[in-house]
């Protein structure tokens, strides 16, 4: 008994460790990235390569004061962010780094993960209301709206995958997937032949989910200030942003697990965690290439998106699916 | 915050955008009355920078008054001293030097091409998107460079002087513009395959913001913003100044009224303009660049005079009333944006903010310039 509390304790830990340490350098990452992209060198003071740089913003946005502006809902202002790191933590548990390296393994890991990242909204939602802002509400509705639009299609497409492989525990994804490149869920197969469609729309939906440019209406500067952390400062607005970090990697970790095999090697030899590690900084250096590539898109633009083209498809490749399934 | 809040399905809210915020580049106020996202009602508040320059311009003498013009608009300085000192030159009969002018046209179009590539990378900054914009400043850093070295400063020239300039350029600086040329055609070819051809910049301007040669024609508007909705009006070429005549040079007109086709006719222009630079260096006479016969001081005589160049964003005017006195008895400057501006109110209205605010970084609106 108690061994199991330990075990249990050791891989919160490792859990919170992973996903704490991923946000604080996926920042530097992406500002290394941007300045790369951007022909300036991003930071690059602070320690050999500027490592140093997240800890130094760690340390200057604790030292803050958390301001809370006068008519604020308190309760909701500080439950805000703390909602928004939670969840994506909480989702770690149950993430598949390879065979043995798994928190908590589940039979319905998919879902749990989907049921704590649609938290992740709820967190924007009580953050624009609770800091009594005009820029913080219309980012906040504009954020739910985004998320559960595109909580849709995504969810389409997952099932389209379960059906496939008919298992909804995340190692087994894996484990249906083994055995080289040709056996990911990417590839077109006879009963799905429409799956690098299914995995574009994954990857798009993931973006928008995570509220990533092209995406970021929740927080698009030029016209919402700061969108719903207008108000934070301090280690409040540092946890939405660990929380956005985190998230990335959440997504980046499912399109892994989903369509590209989790740990499994292209060319099946010598699978192992440091597959899937490279293929989720891949997914994840992706994301920050296109946030500074390309301008943000309109809020009507982004929901037509959703309604009028992801969801009408990937519901034709459901059924598609469904009906090659029986044939084959 | 308590007891329940009573939201009216008809009830609009008073969002205030600026005097500081991120996309208004400045201390410009817009008072918005919304209906969610939609704009129900627009009110532009100036006065925020205002620095009482047309005074200044009454209680002191004609060359104290010349570093003021550059303080109006600090992207594209060279082109309104280039108004202020043909308005005194007509007004006092001063004989101008052609290297001077030549020298002169060269400039103004190298700070027109400065002017519009910032323009270029605040705009698609407005729009989202980070990179486009340093990029341009990387460009623009070489316009720069050259004018430092012809002017002695980089943002608020003072070079141009009654009757000519303050120093002479050298071969290193002809031998430096020609080098730059081909690098800007390079960058505005990339700049064209980077982002105009872009799904996302395209759907965001086109069809939107629109603006029609009427409303243009209401409020005043001029420059590229007026070009964009299909007026063929540059004072360059309608009411010709300095050594423009001798320029070859077309005039990019737009029809469809909208945010792209102002993105257009700027982006059009920078080529241009290099177009311009090119014959201007070609051509350029030796000579003196200040005239042998200048009075000591200046006392324009009695009289009512008006001098409009085209800026990098619009017609500007200067409207000197001199009562022979070396103090204007009047000054008065007519600045584009401030008339560009003042079309936002209405055209903005029903639309979503995001475009409105996207429509008001295709205006190209510098802030010092409106309030003067």
């Amino acid at each position: 008994m108690s061994l199991t509390i330990l075990n249990a304790l050791v891989a919160v830990v490792a859990a919170i460790a992973f996903a704490a340490l991923n946000a604080a350098y996926l920042v530097w990452a992406e500002r290394r990235g941007a300045g790369r992209i951007q022909r300036r060198p991003g930071p690059n003071v602070n320690g050999p390569l500027g490592l140093l740089q997240p800890p130094c913003d760690g340390v200057k946005l604790m030292a803050k004061q958390l301001m809370i502006p006068g008519g604020a809902d308190k309760a909701l202002f500080m439950v805000a962010p703390v909602l928004a790191m939670a969840p994506a933590i909480m989702s770690f548990v149950t993430i598949p780094f390879s065979d043995t390296i798994v928190a908590h393994s589940m039979n319905i890991g998919v879902l749990m993960i989907f049921a704590f990242a649609s938290l992740g909204g709820m967190a924007i939602l009580f953050a624009g209301w609770g800091s009594r802002n005009k820029y913080g509400v219309m980012a906040s509705v504009r954020a739910v709206s985004q998320n559960i639009s595109y909580e849709v299609p995504m969810l389409i497409t997952v099932i389209t995958v379960v059906m496939m492989t008919g298992t909804m525990d995340l190692k087994g994804l894996v484990a249906a997937q083994a055995g080289g490149f040709w056996n990911w869920n990417l590839m077109p197969s006879l009963s799905s032949p429409l799956m690098p469609v299914s995995f574009l729309i994954f990857f798009i939906c993931a973006l928008a989910e995570t509220n990533r440019a092209p995406f970021d209406l929740g927080e698009a500067e030029s016209e919402l200030v700061a969108g719903f952390h207008t108000e934070y400062g301090s280690m409040g607005f540092g946890l939405f942003f660990m929380g956005e970090y985190a998230n990335i990697v959440i997504g980046a970790s499912l399109i892994t697990i989903l369509f590209l095999g989790g740990w499994d090697c292209p060319l099946g030899l010598f699978p192992g965690v440091w597959w899937f590690l490279f293929k989720i900084y891949v997914l994840i250096f992706s994301f920050i290439w296109i946030r500074w590539t390309f301008p943000r898109t309109t809020i009507y633009g982004l929901l037509n998106l959703s309604w009028k083209i992801l969801i009408p498809i990937s519901l034709f490749n459901l059924l598609l699916t469904a009906g090659l399934l029986k044939v084959f | 915050m308590s007891g329940p809040i009573h939201i009216r399905s008809d009830e609009t809210f008073t969002l205030n955008v600026g005097p500081q915020h991120p996309a208004t580049h400045g201390v410009l106020r817009v008072k918005m009355e919304m209906d969610g996202e939609y704009i129900v009602k627009a009110e532009t508040v100036l006065g925020y920078i205002h620095r009482m320059h047309e005074l200044m311009g009454e209680n002191r003498t004609y060359p104290q008054v010349l570093p003021n013009l550059s303080r109006l608009d600090y992207l594209g300085a060279l082109g309104y001293t280039h108004g202020h000192v043909l308005a005194v030159e007509r007004a006092a009969g001063i004989e101008v030097p052609e290297r001077a002018e030549y020298i002169r046209a060269i400039t103004v179009e190298l700070n027109r091409i400065a002017s519009h590539l910032f323009w270029f990378g605040a705009f698609v900054m407005d729009l989202g998107g980070f990179t486009p914009l340093m990029y341009a400043i990387e460009d623009r850093e070489h316009i720069l460079d050259l004018l430092e070295a012809v002017t002695g400063s980089r943002l608020t020239y003072c070079y141009y002087r009654f009757g000519g300039l303050y120093n002479d350029v050298d071969d290193d600086f002809i031998a430096a513009t020609k080098a730059v040329i081909p690098r800007l055609r390079k960058s505005l070819k990339k700049y064209d395959a980077l982002v105009t051809g872009n799904i996302i910049f395209e759907k965001r301007l086109k069809d939107i913001g629109p603006i029609s040669a009427e409303m243009c024609r209401k409020y005043g508007a001029t420059g590229p913003v007026a070009r964009g909705s299909g007026i063929d009006f540059d004072v360059r070429k309608n009411e010709p100044y300095s050594v423009y005549p001798e320029f070859d040079f077309d005039v990019p007109v737009y029809h469809e009224c909208d945010s792209l086709a102002r993105y257009k006719v700027r982006m059009d222009e920078m080529e241009q303009s290099l177009r311009i630079i090119e014959q201007g260096i070609e051509k350029l006479p030796d000579g003196p660049i200040m005239p042998k016969k200048k009075p000591k001081l200046i006392k324009p005589p009695k009289g009512d005079y008006y001098q409009a160049v085209e800026t990098a964003r619009g017609s500007f005017g200067i409207r000197i009333v001199s009562d022979g006195t070396k103090n204007a008895y009047r000054f008065k400057l007519r600045s584009p944006t401030y008339s560009n501006m003042h079309m936002f109110d209405e055209a903005c209205v029903g639309m979503m903010i995001m475009d409105a605010l996207a429509m008001m970084g295709s205006l190209d609106l510098v802030i010092p310039e409106i309030d003067r």
